[in-house]
């Protein structure tokens, strides 16, 4: 199922730019938040993974999750604006799930993750990013 | 580490914010003179680096691990010039809220590598 089967007229049927004008600012965000959340979990995994290992997975998803993210803006066209929509779903849903963790549970966590209490560590943009994200990709889907 | 060097990064990181933000006010593009700024800044932000790297060197060892600080200081460096390379392509006002977002992003790198040395 491609979504350029129901485009009405010619201006649609090349692949439409996810990453410039204000998703260029997006990409810079993923980008830094892909850098942020793969060198955090890297460092720790191997400097001490056995001292909180739920934390260190977490993050490294969170890393893979931003970098899919990231990749997908660049790419640009419809079945990426799609994948990245999902993502973003998902991102928002982990940073709700482990925010609200961590804050219920918080023995669970010897140490932080990029999405602890809602991202606050990293100015609560963790949880800001996937919102604006999906504004975007929705818009960029009728533009 | 070297607490004058870190504030005058961050400040004028924040001062290219300001500038390049007022630029995308005005919806206009990153000239000449913002990548100069830039260069300014990227300036400052490797001799962070280099000071950060000799300072190890003589076996003082920051507060909150090596490794991590190192990661931050490699990271200052980078984050104004990658900024700067995306609004290169992007010849919007976009392109300045991109350089704007980037030496914000600087300015908390230096308040987290402050952290890390250890005061």
């Amino acid at each position: 199922m491609t979504g350029t089967e129901r485009t009405t007229g010619p201006a649609r049927k090349q692949p439409f730019e996810l990453g410039s004008g204000p998703g260029r600012v997006l990409v810079w965000f993923y980008g830094v938040f892909t850098v942020a959340a793969a060198s955090r979990s890297l460092v720790q995994m191997i400097l001490d993974f056995d001292r909180a290992p739920l934390a260190y997975l977490l993050s490294a998803v969170a890393a893979v999750v931003y970098g899919f993210i990231t990749y997908s803006l660049v790419r640009g066209g419809e079945k990426a604006r799609r994948a990245a929509l999902v993502c973003c779903a998902a991102e928002l849903a982990g940073v709700l799930v482990v925010g609200t963790w961590t804050l219920v549970e918080p023995s669970a966590f010897p140490d932080a993750t990029v999405w602890s209490d809602f991202g606050t560590g990293y100015l609560l943009i963790p949880v800001i990013l996937p919102v604006t994200g999906m504004i975007w990709l929705r818009r960029a889907a009728s533009a | 580490m070297l607490d004058a060097l870190t504030v005058a990064v961050a400040v004028s990181a924040l001062a290219l914010a300001a500038w390049c933000g007022l630029a995308a006010s005005r919806d206009q593009p990153t000239k000449d003179w913002h990548f100069i700024g830039m260069a300014v800044v990227s300036v400052l932000a490797l001799a962070q680096l280099v000071v950060g790297i000799v300072r190890l060197a003589r076996g003082e060892r920051p507060e909150q691990g090596m490794t991590v600080f190192i990661a931050y200081l490699v990271g200052a460096f980078a984050a104004v010039p990658a900024a700067g390379f995306l609004s290169l392509t992007e010849r919007t006002r976009w392109g300045s809220v991109t350089v704007a977002a980037g030496a914000v992003v600087l300015a908390v790198l230096e308040v987290r590598l402050y952290g890390i040395w250890g005061g």
